[in-house]
């Protein structure tokens, strides 16, 4: 019985990390629309391409945030998590 | 280049080499450090931040962790680098040491003028400090040690410092002032607002901190993955050279080029940037000049 507590507990906690990371495909979207704008301004203007670089970068690194959220949240579903409900599991049955 | 510049003695040359040793020892006594601690592994190592010793305080158990020690050495490297950098700083400019950090300084005030305005001149040592150590620490990871950037805890203090700058500057209108600033533009949206100064620094720290983990575990995986991979591939050769993995040779170099070098800069750059918007966005520049001018008035 233990064993299955267990293992449902590893089960949930990786398809949890992998649910959470389904956020990475709106910054993926977000991104490659920023960029996409960022080489039509180029494009346009090739004398600013520098400020539109730096601007992009800075635009993209923000945009990164919510995945990053996502990110945290799936690492410690995979490090942290597990042992510290397997350790609430042993002190409840204790 | 002048002949008065073109000498320089014997002790000033010792001065400089010590200096650069004096930098570069912080660096090598981390790798030290870490040889000595480390536990042996084999596969995959994503651990936090190990700890090496606990202090027993008062208060609770106080853990010196990694994160802590590394960070420490990377503050004690830039103390010494700066020191280099500005050895024999002379009015009349000349070697190109100089050059570099005059371009370095005029490069952030400008940065700073242009992000915060004139009232905030003052910023562009705090910002370029938090830049270069923030920088520093994440190309830590270069030499194989622990990138104290890669731990929440640094990297949240970092933003709590900041949190207390935005607070500081938004209560320069008197604490009256800054409670009301919630209730804008309507008191509905104060709850809003509440989770909003909140994200603030939970944001900063979780993007900073995510960015560099990322590229820390993405690494460690890939480094795992090629040891399997020429363990299976290779395994078959004689000798010593089954057992070193040689596919791990040069391959995470590449990856970490991104992940170490490129991220780790844009990052700090990047968390000086909302420093520096956060912290001018949060000014009531408009009403703390009226306020002056009023008091100004009031005095005559």
């Amino acid at each position: 019985m233990l064993e299955l507590a267990i293992g449902i507990i590893l089960g949930g906690c990786a398809l949890g990390a992998g649910v959470a990371m389904i956020a990475g495909v709106g910054p993926g979207i977000g991104e490659g629309n920023a960029v996409a704008k960022a080489c039509e301004a180029i494009g346009r203007q090739p004398e600013c391409k520098s400020a539109v670089t730096t601007t992009m970068l800075m635009g993209c690194a923000i945009a990164e945030t919510t995945g990053l959220y996502a990110l945290v949240i799936a690492i410690l579903l995979i490090f942290v998590a597990p042992s510290n409900f397997i350790n609430l599991l042993l002190n409840a049955l204790k | 280049m002048t002949a008065t510049a073109a000498k320089p003695n014997k002790l000033f040359r010792a001065v400089d080499v010590l200096l650069l040793v004096l930098a570069v020892l912080p660096l090598l006594a981390g790798i030290v450090i870490r040889i000595l601690f480390y536990p042996a592994t084999e596969g995959i190592d994503i651990s936090g931040a190990l700890i090496y010793f606990t202090l027993d305080t008062p208060i609770g158990p106080f853990p010196i962790s990694e994160s802590q020690v590394n960070s420490w050495l990377v503050m004690l490297t830039l103390f010494w680098l700066c020191l280099y950098l500005t050895h024999g700083i002379t009015p009349e400019g000349g070697s190109r040491r100089q050059h570099l950090v005059e371009w370095a300084v005029e490069q952030v005030d400008r940065l700073v003028c242009e992000n915060m305005g004139e009232y905030f001149a003052g910023f562009a040592p705090f910002i370029i400090a938090m830049m270069a150590l923030s920088a520093f620490s994440s190309l830590l990871s270069l030499l194989g040690l622990h990138a104290p950037t890669s731990d929440i805890n640094v990297v949240g203090g970092w933003a709590l410092l900041v949190f207390f700058l935005i607070t500081y500057f938004k209560m320069k209108c008197g604490p009256l002032q800054y409670l009301r600033s919630f209730t804008e533009p309507v008191p509905l949206l104060l709850p809003l607002n509440l989770i909003s100064e909140v994200a603030t620094p939970v944001s900063m720290a979780f993007r900073h901190y995510g960015n560099i983990l990322s590229g820390a575990v993405i690494s460690a995986l890939l480094g795992a993955a090629l040891t399997g991979l020429s363990k299976a591939i290779l395994g078959g050769l004689p000798g010593i050279l089954g057992d070193i993995p040689l596919l791990r040779v040069g391959v995470p170099a590449v990856l970490s080029i991104y992940f170490d070098v490129f991220s780790g800069l844009l990052q700090a750059f990047i968390f000086a940037t909302l420093t520096m918007l956060y912290v001018a966005g949060g000014f009531p520049a408009e009403l703390y000049a009226r306020k002056k001018a009023a008091k100004s008035k009031k005095r005559r």
